[in-house]
């Protein structure tokens, strides 16, 4: 693999991680103002389709972006009066958004468009176009380049307005959680809300402020998804993105630089996904990186209980397994052999990791204290 | 005086449904001065309070606040008021910094640098106006409730309270920390505050007080000078009839061992040892009382005693040794070797809030085949009738076997528990916390079953964060902190300041 190659899938890592970021920060705030939200998949999704289709109507992807964020926050508006107002089930009202909006994207754009679900391909205008930095080489160019100018031409130039702004988001979410008046309160209301009661500040307003922010980063996500990442908007097309993000949001213990990285984690998996279909590994080094993942999964569940000795000891007794098998059937070959990764198991990495970060792999992850919690003026 | 009231209420009511918690309630609070507003669970104080704070709007009534008549719709305008309020449960964000809590919806800005400069320069003057010595940087979780109490106080003089309002301060706190608390309150009194006391100790209140307003059932009865009245006195006022204070017992006749633990050591699931190497003993016709703040690992022993938590260790029971962490370690098989056990917290372990007062009243014994009527089925209309004449026993009111258990007051449900424990005739009664939320007149009733249990020669593990219960109850005492016994003392031969020093891990002079 040459350093171009590297920068090409860190570039792609970038692009993929935007949209996951965008919906980590905005499960960020929904979760630290104590409001849970599996609902942001159907957020995206709503965000997607309408900002696709309105860019398509009317050719301005800014009044595309404007809708797709009219989508969401509707949504969020949705979640809030179950779950702030009416004092519902927070997992409930998120799991009717996400069918809500998986079936109504579809049906509307049937409807509208009668492309089977699909919308229209956008044209110029329609899409956020890539932001070339001056001095950047041209693609073509690219090999020849040295390593510098790689980095910034590929890496750091040619990028949807909408990635650098998912980037700044960060320390600008970083700043506004615990630098400011706002973030102190927003904090404190997924911590302890009678707190921020008592101190005569209104828990709902709170939540609700929270929400709505979350509401609008989830229709930049969608946004992004169909008019800068792709140039219409297809059925389900948010892909389990949603889900990612919240994953991503436990790895990053609900901190706005943590965030960032896990994001970035997760792109890179889906980047190698993008870049690589086969995937050809010497088979002994991959017989030897299987047997010390045994032995570091048999290391780490020495102290834990019954149960997950049992799991996960079946688990390291798998790996050892294949290992050995592979081992075995390149005996006679020699050290040369290489054995092919299946795309499909690169393809589901992201989802596997998702599983692994969710089943707490990463230690402990302490969520909002009230999270969940519909809150309810005690005497 | 001739000073205008700092507070002044007037004619304030406010039901709830068709319960009316407050009737027509008229209180004049005169600046500079602690107030007490003493009365039973239920009697209306929280309600008042928080009125006063603005969580309810009153159904009639007028608030004057220096003769100002005042409308108080939201918590915001108490605060604007001058009104501070220390509630019973802090309000406090468990992973924020003192400094950040203090701040929290009283910031000077859109940013934080500011307003916490300020308020650590503010913190500054009131620790030594007030002697309110505390680290501005301190984590609440990290730090005692002594000090998160403190920090509460400090949040209410931040805001330029001039009215401060604490609801059952002491409940948490040691001796040695409620009479520093105490001390702090003189302070702030003697600086011109108006400090409104809500407690249901009478004691508290003759210590600290100066005026005393008694509340029984949603009324205002009496409001007195302190110096005028008795705590005999206020208990009749607060319950409408005359109440034995103390515990009428005569001296125990102990005879052979019951309970035997020695070696206890409990780690929970976050590898903190609750438990170290507890041992004590029990005998028949004994009460053996365990003080402690709460937390101390009182919860763990009575867990590990009712079978509901693992250990090491040896417990035996008339003589024989029983499982600490086998199959037959649980409740069910604790009853079936005379071990009855009424939990800390009735309404998550006692009870089942949603199940009416007959299923309740055999739970842990629903497998006795006296309840059976055939191989299948339970005798139901048996247990309700035996529910109803156990629910006459113990003057349970309403004495309605089919009613749920949330539907009971807590000292009703506490007698529901108590029955069915006591009603089996045990060996050992594990007791804990018996009198938590319960009303004075139930109290006595509690308190002398108890007794007539010890007298029936049987042996009783009591366990209250109650000191004036454990020394008015026990036989014994055993003071436990930090999983430890400190040391044991005859409740006739000691007194409150000694075993407050035990309870907060000192020894040495004390512990001897």
């Amino acid at each position: 693999m040459d350093f171009l190659t590297l920068i090409q899938v860190l570039d792609s890592t970038l692009r993929l991680a935007t949209p996951l970021l965008l919906v980590c920060l905005a499960g960020l705030f929904s979760e630290r103002a104590g409001i849970f939200d599996i609902g942001l998949e159907g957020k995206i999704l709503a965000a997607a389709f309408l900002s696709a289709s309105l860019a398509f109507v009317t050719g301005s992807v800014w009044i595309g972006l404007l809708a797709g964020i009219g989508a969401s926050v509707a949504m969020s508006a949705i979640h809030g009066l179950a779950s702030i107002t009416l004092r519902g089930d927070q997992i409930i009202s998120g799991v009717a958004i996400n069918f809500l909006a998986a079936g109504l994207t579809v049906v509307v754009s049937q409807a509208w468009f009668g492309q089977g679900g699909r919308t229209p391909p956008l044209k110029s205008g329609g899409r956020f176009e890539p932001i070339n930095f001056p001095g950047a080489v041209p693609s073509k160019e690219m090999a020849d380049a040295g390593p510098i100018m790689q980095i910034y031409s590929e890496l750091l130039s040619g990028h949807s307005l909408l990635v650098y702004v998912a980037l700044l988001t960060v320390p600008l979410s970083w700043f506004i959680l615990y630098k400011t008046r706002f973030g102190l309160r927003l904090r404190a209301v997924g911590e302890n809300p009678a707190a921020v009661d008592t101190a005569g500040i209104s828990v709902v307003g709170m939540r609700y402020a929270a929400v709505i922010i979350c509401g609008v980063l989830c229709g930049i996500a969608g946004a992004y998804i169909s008019t800068a990442l792709q140039a219409n908007f297809t059925k389900d097309m948010s892909a389990g993105r949603g889900f990612i993000a919240l994953a991503a949001l436990i790895f990053a213990k609900w901190r706005p630089w943590y965030a960032l990285g896990a994001c970035l984690l997760f792109g890179f998996f889906f980047a190698v996904d993008n870049r690589f279909q086969n995937i050809l590994l010497p088979a002994w080094s991959l017989s030897a990186a299987l047997f010390i993942m045994t032995v570091g999964l048999v290391g780490y569940v020495w102290r834990k209980d019954l149960l997950d000795k049992f799991v996960l000891g079946g688990l390291a007794f798998g790996l050892a397994l294949i290992a050995f098998m592979i081992v075995a059937s390149v005996w006679d070959v020699g050290t040369s052999t290489q054995i092919k990764i299946p795309v499909v198991f690169i393809q589901s990495l992201p989802y596997i990791l998702t599983v692994v970060v969710l089943a707490g792999f990463v230690g402990k992850a302490i969520p909002p204290r009230s999270g969940g919690v519909p809150y309810v003026k005690e005497k | 005086m001739s000073k205008n009231p700092a507070i002044e209420l007037k004619g304030i009511s406010k039901a709830f449904g068709p319960v009316q918690a407050n009737k027509d309630i008229s209180i004049r609070v005169m600046p500079g001065t602690i107030h007490g507003i003493i009365g039973e669970n239920g009697a209306g104080k929280s309600t008042l309070m928080s009125i006063l704070y603005g969580f309810y709007k009153a159904d009639a009534g007028e608030i004057f606040i220096d003769n100002q008549k005042t409308l108080i719709p939201d918590s915001q305008a108490a605060i604007s008021a001058g009104i501070g309020m220390v509630f019973q449960h802090f309000k406090l964000v468990e992973n924020f910094s003192v400094l950040e809590n203090i701040v929290l919806g009283a910031e000077s800005g859109a940013f934080l640098a500011p307003s916490l400069r300020k308020a650590r320069a503010e913190l500054d003057e009131l620790a030594a106006e007030y002697e309110l010595n505390i680290d501005p940087d301190a984590v609440i979780e990290d730090i005692g409730v002594g000090m998160q109490q403190r920090v509460e106080i400090l949040k209410a003089l931040y805001r330029k309270a001039n009215i401060l309002i604490l609801d059952e301060p002491t409940g948490v706190l040691t001796p040695a920390e409620a009479a520093q608390l105490f001390r702090i309150l003189g302070r702030l009194r003697d600086e011109g505050k108006t400090v409104i006391f809500i407690t249901h100790k009478l004691r508290e209140i003759m210590e600290i007080t100066d005026t005393v307003s008694v509340m029984r059932r949603g009324e205002m009865t009496a409001t007195v000078q302190t110096t005028d009245t008795s705590p005999e006195n206020l208990a009749e006022l607060m319950v409408g009839r005359k109440v034995l204070l103390r515990v009428d017992k005569t001296p125990a006749q102990p005879k052979n061992q019951i309970l035997e633990v020695s070696g206890l050591n409990v780690i929970d699931d976050a590898g903190v040892q609750r438990l170290k190497d507890v041992s004590l003993n029990v005998r028949a016709g004994e009460i053996l009382g365990v003080a402690g703040v709460a937390g101390n690992g009182q919860s763990e022993l009575l867990a590990v005693l009712g079978g509901y938590q693992v250990a090491t260790g040896s417990v035996f029971v008339n003589g024989s040794e029983i499982d600490l962490t086998g199959s037959s370690s649980d409740g069910q098989s604790r009853r079936a070797r005379g071990i009855a056990h009424v939990p800390e917290d009735r309404q998550r372990e006692g009870l089942i809030m949603d199940f009416t007062a007959w299923e309740n009243s055999v739970f842990g014994y629903h497998r006795d085949p006296a309840h059976q009527s055939n191989r299948f089925l339970m005798d139901n209309v048996a247990i309700r009738d035996e529910t109803a004449a156990k629910m006459t026993r113990f003057d349970v009111r309403p004495p309605n076997p089919k009613l749920a258990a949330k539907n009971f007051s807590g000292g009703n449900q506490q007698k529901i528990v108590l029955a069915r424990e006591i009603e089996r005739n045990p060996d050992l009664l594990l007791v804990g916390q018996p009198t938590r939320g319960v009303d004075i007149g139930a109290i006595e009733f509690i308190h002398q079953q108890i007794v007539a249990l010890r007298d029936r020669g049987k042996a009783i593990l009591l366990i209250s964060v109650e000191l004036d219960e454990i020394l008015s109850l026990s036989d014994r005492v055993v003071v436990m902190f930090d999983g430890q016994i400190m040391g044991e003392r005859v409740p006739s031969l000691t007194n409150e300041k000694e075993l407050g020093l035990l309870m907060a891990g000192v020894t040495g002079e004390a512990g001897q």
